[in-house]
């Protein structure tokens, strides 16, 4: 038995996944042409930009770490923040890469070759962003060991019984099996840039990553395989990961949080919010390395629809809180929901409701979603609207507790909001770094996806 | 050729026209009962583990193996350390529940998965090997971009200077040469 993927032929009509007539070696070309030529003075400035605003992000949390968490918004009711706002919104982000390089290639989507590389990298830096939130909300910095299973003077060990320990065994495991996914997908194409090198430097770097691959069909073999392995592994992790990080809220007993509906509704959210992240990305990239070629409206086409339909499963969770909070028949979840509508924070809510409920609904027409404008504008939106859900979700219900008189308001300080933007410098200093030195589009991949690939084109198989 | 010692050949390289050509030229150079060659392309081609007679990569046992001994690990070490060396009552759970354990065990379990996929392929392909007959050619870098190839080394017992110049001149390749370093 062989073990390759069986041959799916591009139906007829189909548009092509890759137009302008490529052939392999205007493939290989097109794709190293962005990393070999001169930088682009507008990448200086971009990566200017972004460093800056990483430094902000480092002089927040040194000045987090001197002070403590009293620099932030937080007050008696509502402990938790900005923090776990910005963590859960990162790693919802995160989620798209896996999602187009694990599900869509189970379920044999070859468009996804286009837009994989790139996506699984935003993946990686996205999750690196939220990985520093929970890091640094613990307060006593010094002792963040102690989340881990360490063998300790103390002779304790983590509450395995809690979600929150569950939520740092699943994120960094994320983390850790979509790095390994990403460097798998990019050994051929680090053997492509070594014999393209021209620099010795280049050539050793480049030699040392490829690990020496040959691309014999004894190593495809077992490379395949590999690939088709590391997908199918990380498809119920995609699945998993913001289930676990729901169960953050759902455990605990707080009205608007202990429900059931939040593991689908928090994966539905985290697809949504992150495939709207790379039609931003992917916009912004095909436009300024040319790839129009390469990744088409076709593609963008494909992503809109995705947004669509978990744009609406997201509005459906919604209304079915709703739903629930009334059969309940209790008391303490309609207060909750009547208060997220309509009380203090009303004004989130509704930015809420129009951005993740309303916005997607425009994709229904073909004209809107394969306009590069409107699904732009559309994607920025989408991308506010998840922050807001996430807000919404943490300090409504934290905010008016059972005990009136604990009730307050929470506002964030210029430490929420530096602690937030640096975050966006840290996310792009490492995306800029990707597209500069790294093939953004994976190179074996597109070339496997043309018509020219086939071993069989005009004659009759075996 | 003046240099006083011509090295020995270490294998012989030969270039096709596309992935049919390459596929053709693999079944034929099974026929002929070479078993030392490899072919080469910049992507994996359908049909090919059929046409060079390749079994099915054994990677799925391994990543099988590691899964197993993912979550056992992860599940002892819960048990062992929430139950044994440090019970403690939280919430009026219980000491031992395994709902409570699955999100860590299936964390780990996919964790040393992922890692055994990986490490796992590059043993089975014998990598990180940076050096090899086949990177003596000037041509070989090609294959990354669009060329295809079928390599012979030394060690196949059919190898011959001349014949298997022959032979791979004979199923289409172009470009046949001696691998040896210079």
């Amino acid at each position: 038995m062989s073990t390759e993927a069986p041959h799916i032929p591009t139906s007829p009509g189909a548009p092509p996944l890759v137009t302008g007539n490529q052939t392999f070696a205007s493939v290989t070309e097109n794709i190293c042409r962005i990393t070999e030529r001169k930088t682009p003075p507008v990448w200086y400035l971009a990566l200017g930009a972004a460093m800056s605003l990483l430094l902000v992000l480092f002089g927040s949390i040194g000045y987090l770490f001197w002070e403590g968490t009293g620099i932030w918004g937080l007050n008696n009711p509502v402990g938790w923040g900005w923090a776990i706002i910005n963590f859960v919104w990162w790693v919802g982000i995160g989620h798209a890469g896996t999602l187009i390089s694990a599900i869509l290639f189970l379920l044999r989507q070859r468009w996804r070759t286009s837009i994989n590389r790139f996506a699984e990298a935003m993946t990686l830096f996205a999750i690196s962003c939220a990985l520093i939130f929970p890091g640094i909300h613990v307060g006593r910095i010094w002792v963040a060991y102690w989340m881990f299973p360490i063998p300790n003077q103390m002779q304790m060990w983590p509450n395995f019984r809690s979600p929150l320990l569950w939520d740092v065994f699943a994120v960094s495991t994320y983390f850790a099996a979509s790095l390994l996914f990403w460097f798998t997908g990019l050994i051929p194409d680090l053997a492509t840039f070594r014999d393209r090198a021209t620099s010795k430097i280049k050539k050793y770097i480049f030699g040392f990553l490829a690990l020496g691959w040959r691309g014999g069909n004894r190593q495809w073999r077992h490379y395949e395989l590999a690939y088709l392995i590391l997908a199918g592994i990380s498809t119920p992790l995609v699945l998993s990961v913001h289930s676990v990080v729901s169960t953050d809220f759902a455990i605990s007993i707080i009205p608007g949080w202990h429900t059931t509906i939040f593991p689908p509704y928090f994966v539905a959210g985290a697809i949504f919010s992150g495939f709207a992240m790379v039609v931003t990305l992917t916009i912004i990239a095909r436009k300024l390395f040319h790839l129009e070629d390469f990744i088409t409206v076709n593609h963008l086409e494909r992503m809109n629809k995705i947004i669509l339909l978990t744009g609406s499963m997201v509005g459906y969770a919604y209304g079915m809180e709703f739903f629930i909070a009334w059969y309940s028949g209790n008391i303490y979840e309609q207060a909750v929901f009547l208060n997220r509508a309509f009380g203090q924070y009303a004004w989130a809510y509704w930015i809420m409701i129009s951005c993740n409920v309303i916005v997607p609904q425009l994709f229904w027409f073909r004209k809107l979603r394969t306009s590069i404008p409107v699904m732009f504008i559309a994607s920025l939106l989408i991308n506010v609207g998840m922050w807001f859900e996430r807000f919404v979700i943490v300090v409504t219900s934290l905010a008016q507790d059972f005990l009136p008189a604990n009730w307050d308001y929470y506002r964030p300080t210029i430490w929420d909001i530096s602690t937030f933007v640096g975050s966006f410098g840290l996310f792009f200093t490492l995306f800029l770094l990707f597209i500069r030195f790294l093939p953004m589009i994976s190179i074996t991949e597109v070339k496997a996806v043309l018509p020219q690939a086939d071993p069989h084109q005009g004659g009759s198989h075996e | 050729m003046n240099k006083q010692i011509m090295r020995e050949a270490e294998g012989m390289l030969a270039e096709f026209a596309g992935p049919g050509n390459l596929l053709e030229a693999a079944r034929e150079m099974r026929k002929a009962g070479y078993t030392h060659f490899d072919c080469h392309s910049p992507f994996p081609i359908h049909g090919m583990d059929a046409a060079m007679g390749l079994k099915r990569s054994p990677l799925g046992w391994i990543v099988g193996l590691a899964a197993l001994f993912g979550t056992s690990a992860a599940l002892g070490l819960q048990w062992w350390t929430g139950s044994i060396d440090y019970p403690l009552v939280i919430s009026g759970k219980p000491l031992f529940s395994f709902q409570a354990y699955v999100p860590v065990t299936f964390a780990l379990g996919v964790l040393l998965s992922a890692v055994a996929a990986l490490v796992g392929m590059l043993a089975l392909n014998g990598l990180p090997r940076l050096h090899h007959p086949v990177f003596h050619s000037e041509r070989f870098g090609k294959f990354s971009d669009d060329a295809f190839f079928i390599s012979v080394t030394a060690d196949d017992p059919l190898f011959d200077a001349e014949k298997t110049r022959e032979f791979l001149q004979h199923i289409g390749g172009k470009n046949v040469e001696v691998l040896r370093e210079s």
